[in-house]
This record gives C-alpha cells, structure tokens and sequence, in this order.
C-alpha cells in the first residue's frame, strides 16, 4: 500500500517537473498560456456571456463593434463576441475526447503488432498504409455525410482517423524495446504477456505516444473546424468558429469584424495547443521536427 | 536494387487494391445507394426495379467490383449520377485545373523552403532564424481556409490588388487560369513551405553536428565550400521522403483551398460530389487522390534510392 502511495506521488512529481521544463522556454510558456486561457474559457464562459448566442434580431444587422456590442453584429444580428467566446466549446470538447480515442486505440494496436510481428503485422500495416492514403478530408466527409454531423458521431470518427499514425510510432516504439536485455530477462522470468506490455514495454513507450497523441489534438482540431468551415460539422446555430468563418466570409468586404474575430479565436487555439505539443516534445526528450505531418 | 525497386511498385499497387476494397466496401455497407439517391422519392416498385438493371445494381456486389475495378484499369470510372455524364468527362478539366494550381505551388514552394531552411539552419539562433521559424510556426499551423480567407481580405478587399475569387469555368485554358491563381498558390504554398523549411532546417543543423563536418572545419576547409559540398548533399537527402509526405498530405488542404477561392479542380468536386451522394464520383476520387499520394511516396522512395550509393551496393551485395 505504501508503496502504491509512493509511486503516485512519483508520477505527480515528474508531471509537475515536465510542466516546469516546458515553461521554462518562452515558446512552451506562451503555448501553456493561451491553452490554459482557452480551456477556462470554455469552461466558464456560459456564466458571463452578455447576449443569447442564438437571438436572431434584424433591426441589429452588422453593426460594427461599439461598446455595446464589442466585437459588433453579424449578419442575423448576434452578437459576434458572445458567439466568439463560446466558439471553443465544441471544438475543445470533440478533438479531445477524440485525440483519448485515437491515442488509446492507436497506442494498443501498434503496441500489439509491434510485439507481435510476422504476417498479423504485416496485414494491419498494409491496411493502415491504404487508409493513410485515403485524404482525411475525404475520408471525413464521407462518414460524416452519411452518418449525420452530431458530435456523437465526430468523435469516433475523428478518433479513428486520426489514431491510424499512432499505430506507426507506438509500432516504431515496440520495436525499439522489443529486443532489449530486460524485456527477454522479463520473459525468461516467466512473466505473462500482458505483464511485460504493462510493466516493461508501456513505461518505455508511453512518452513517444503522449507526444504523438498531443501533436494529433493539433491536428484534429484543424480537421474539425475545416469540416465545420466546409459545413460539415457542427450544424447551426451552435456557435462554432469554423462556421462563423464560413458564414461571415461572403459580407467580409463590409463586415469584417464578424470574421476577424472567430479567426483570432481559432488560430489562437491551435498556436497554443501546437506550442505546448512542441514544448511537451521538447521536455521528453523527443524530436519531432523531422518528421510528416501524416 | 531492381528487385527492391519491383517490391516497392507492388507494394504501392497493393495498397491501391486495398483503397479501392475498402470505399467499395464503404459505399456498400453506408445506407442507401444510386439508385435511391437518384430516384428519390420514386425510389419504389418498378422504377426503383428499372433502375437497378439499368446500372446493373442487380448483381451481386463482387460481380460488380470486379467489372468497376476492370473498367477503373482501362481508364473508365463508368458514370456520374448528377446530370448522367461520364465521369471521365466530368474529371478531365478539374485534374487539369488542380494539377496546375498544384504544380505552381511546389514549383515556388520547394525552392524558398530550401533556402529558408538552410538559412536558419547555417544561422541557428540568430535573428534570421528566430524571425523565420516564429513566421514559418504561424504560417504552418493556421488552417488553410483561414490564411486563405486572410489572403482575400487584405490582398483582394482592403488593399484591391488582385481578384479574390476565381470565376473562370472549369474548361478555362492554362493562359485564362493563370492570373486567376496568384492567390490559391500563395495560400498552399506558404503552408507547404512552412513544413518543409523546418525540416530541411533540422536535417541541415543534424549534419553540421556530425563528425565529419567537424574534421572539415578542422581541417580548415572553407565554410562555404564545406556548407555545400559536406552539408548539403548529406542533409537534403532524408529531406526527400518527408518533403513527398508533406506534399501528399496537402492534398487535403488542396480541397478546403480550392472551395475558399472557387478554384474549379478536384477540391470543389469532393465537395459536390459528397454534398450530391454523388457515391460513382466519390469512389473515383478517392481512387485517383490514393494513387496520387501512392506516387508521390514512391517517387520519393525511388529517388532515396538512387541518391543514394549506400543503399544501392547494401542491394547489390544482397
């Protein structure tokens, strides 16, 4: 018992360390700080918001910003800085329960064919290499145009998408370990399959995963918004900054309050959580700067 | 190194075969299917009946993979539902306009992505690098369709240089498309030269690292002579395949760029096609943008490969 206690506050301390790592460089400072930002603000911002995101009101029609409306009107005459700061809701909650999706069964599944090898291996890779040259885009709309746009949908969907480059670097990963000392000391000692994955090879795999997993939030998060941009995504009126985009755009020669202000909140989100990825690489000591964006 | 290279083209062509299983397998299972969506609401009795012999939907479904796949290698994707032209027809301007708006954007993006990379990479640190890769971070990590939408604002609204939206027709000859293509390409390219620049950047500052090129310093080789005899040879070569992903890749951000322009290629056609349950277009698509991406990487293997003489006499002593 006392041990377990131990090695809780073990784990609590190298996250603490590995937090400290990343903001100990300005890039990593400022990616943790406009995530954090993000992730309060979607937390919170259902308690202050000044106006309904949803009241259409034609005589409000594009106004531009004033202290009443800060960030002005759009072109139903909602109000663009209620609508901008509950934006992140819906894509903050779907890519990251869709990047948990993605990292668990991308991480299990190349852990498996890692360990495993032989002809099972080499038909799972085969088939993920043919999903991989499916385009995500494609891929995407042809689920979602058939299976509807709730989020119940989008995220597995995304989470599998997604998680197919994950099979490749925990596969990658296993194979690094698979041949080391302690893995056929483990075997030798007679252990089960399932202790050497969860004792010996997840520790020495899990920071390369973690990584990989964070980099695919980034990642999920642009595929989201395109898709809600495309008007495949979420449906209005839900507010949604790739929507916002998307409707706003054609009045943007007259307006362009109603989308400048949906475009700092998007790109502002995905700096910060490709930052804090960036750091997080950093601080476990894992280069990530070679590789494709797959 | 021939059998390597025979092994690769039939690994490549696998996994075509496996795409096209599974978007058959795909359109198969998803509900619906030609006949319902074009008929609509008289998708009942004896029309429905009429249609499925007219398209052969009768057959069993292997029976019609294997005559889809037959007809896919002799060019002829059968037909579309909007409008019942071939798909061949409907294909041919689009994969001409999005392989020119493609072709333009790598033609300028690989070069200034070398040279921002190498820049930053001989500069490590100093301030060309920390003003390129902050500029390189944003322009890589914003999503097409909002550097595109920018693009118009400023360019095209505020400050009225160039038209913002591409109003040619799809047949439009390559002299008509180019003035309209200034913007596409700019968008895409900065993304793609944004990836590419950094991993150039890492692969060059890898090598000045090695051993090598630390005895060539110490031996007093001259630094530009050394940068380009020593380094770059030895860096831009991994640089290759990732270049091919990244390239392969973009081919999403192709889609959502050619619909914020109105660009008339293979993007808006997705698009169409999906928002129509146009499925024959659909299965063409995915079958043509897969055989894309399988080309692109093997391209890039092959080239490894030649680049290469470590790999090659590794194959000949085999």
């Amino acid at each position: 018992m006392k041990n377990k206690k131990e090695k809780q506050k073990n784990t609590f301390q190298k996250i603490l360390e590995v937090i400290k790592t990343m903001a100990s460089k300005p890039s990593g400072l400022i990616g943790l700080t406009i995530l954090i930002f993000h992730v309060i603000l979607a937390i919170t911002s259902p308690l202050y918001v000044p106006y309904d995101y949803k009241a259409i009101d034609p005589s409000l029609m594009l106004n531009p910003p004033s202290s009443e409306f800060w960030f002005g009107t759009d072109s139903l005459g909602r109000d663009v800085f209620t609508r901008t700061i509950l934006g992140g809701r819906t894509a903050l909650t779907v890519t990251f329960f869709g990047s948990l999706i993605a990292l668990l069964w991308g991480g299990s599944l190349g852990i498996f064919c890692g360990l495993v090898g032989g002809k099972i291996d080499d038909v799972v890779m085969r088939i993920i290499d043919a999903f991989l040259s499916i385009p995500w885009i494609l891929a995407m709309l042809l689920i979602v145009s058939l299976l509807g746009t709730t989020t119940l949908v989008l995220i597995p969907a995304l989470g599998f998408f997604y998680g197919k480059g994950i099979v490749r670097v925990a596969r990658a990963a296993t194979h690094d370990v698979i041949a080391k000392d302690f893995i056929v000391s483990a075997r030798a000692r007679g252990h089960s399959n399932i202790s050497i994955i969860w004792n010996e090879i997840l520790p020495n795999v899990r920071d390369a995963i973690m990584v990989e997993g964070a980099m695919r939030w980034s990642w999920m998060l642009l595929g989201f918004s395109s898709l809600s941009f495309l008007g495949f995504g979420v449906s209005p009126p839900t507010p949604d900054w790739g929507l916002m985009i998307s409707n706003a755009r054609g009045l943007m020669s007259f307006a362009y309050w109603a989308v400048l202000a949906p475009i700092v909140g998007l790109s502002s989100l995905i700096i910060g959580i490709n930052l804090t990825a960036d750091a997080f690489a950093k601080a476990l000591g894992i280069d990530r700067s070679t590789k494709a964006p797959v | 190194m021939f059998f390597l290279v025979i092994k690769r083209i039939l690994l490549g062509l696998i996994t075509l075969f496996i795409v096209s299983l599974i978007t058959f397998v795909g359109v198969e299972v998803l509900p619906g299917d030609a006949c319902t969506t074009y008929l609509e609401r008289q998708a009942f009795g004896a029309a429905l009946e009429a249609c499925y012999e007219r398209l052969g939907l009768n057959l069993p479904a292997y029976e019609r993979y294997i005559s889809w796949a037959i007809g896919v290698l002799q060019g002829d994707f059968g037909y579309s539902l909007s409008g019942e032209m071939k798909i061949n027809e409907v294909l041919g301007p689009k994969v001409k306009n999005s392989m020119v708006l493609a072709s333009a954007s790598i033609l300028i993006g690989i070069p200034v992505a070398l040279l921002l990379g190498i820049i930053t990479a001989l500069w490590r640190d100093k301030l060309p690098d920390i003003i390129i890769s902050t500029v390189t971070i944003f322009s890589m990590t914003i999503p097409e369709f909002i550097s595109a939408t920018l693009l118009i604002l400023i360019v095209a609204i505020w400050l009225e240089w160039l038209p913002g939206i591409v109003i040619v027709p799809s047949e439009a000859s390559i002299s008509e498309l180019l003035p309209n293509i200034i913007l596409p390409v700019i968008a895409i390219s900065m993304i793609m030269t944004a990836h590419m620049a950094r991993m150039v950047r890492s692969s060059v500052i890898q090598v000045m690292a090695s051993d090598y090129v630390q005895m060539a310093i110490l031996k007093g080789v001259p630094y530009w002579k050394m940068v380009f005899k020593h380094v770059l040879p030895n860096a831009l070569l991994p640089a290759i395949n990732v270049v091919a992903l990244t390239i392969a890749w973009l081919l999403g951000g192709v889609v959502v760029t050619e619909v914020v322009f109105n660009y008339p290629g293979l993007g808006r056609l997705v698009i169409e096609s999906i928002s129509n349950r146009d499925l024959p277009v659909v299965q063409a698509l995915a079958i043509i943008l897969a055989s894309i991406y399988v080309s692109i990487n093997l391209i890039a293997d092959l080239m490894t490969l030649m680049l290469n003489p470590r790999l090659k006499s590794l194959q000949i002593k085999k």
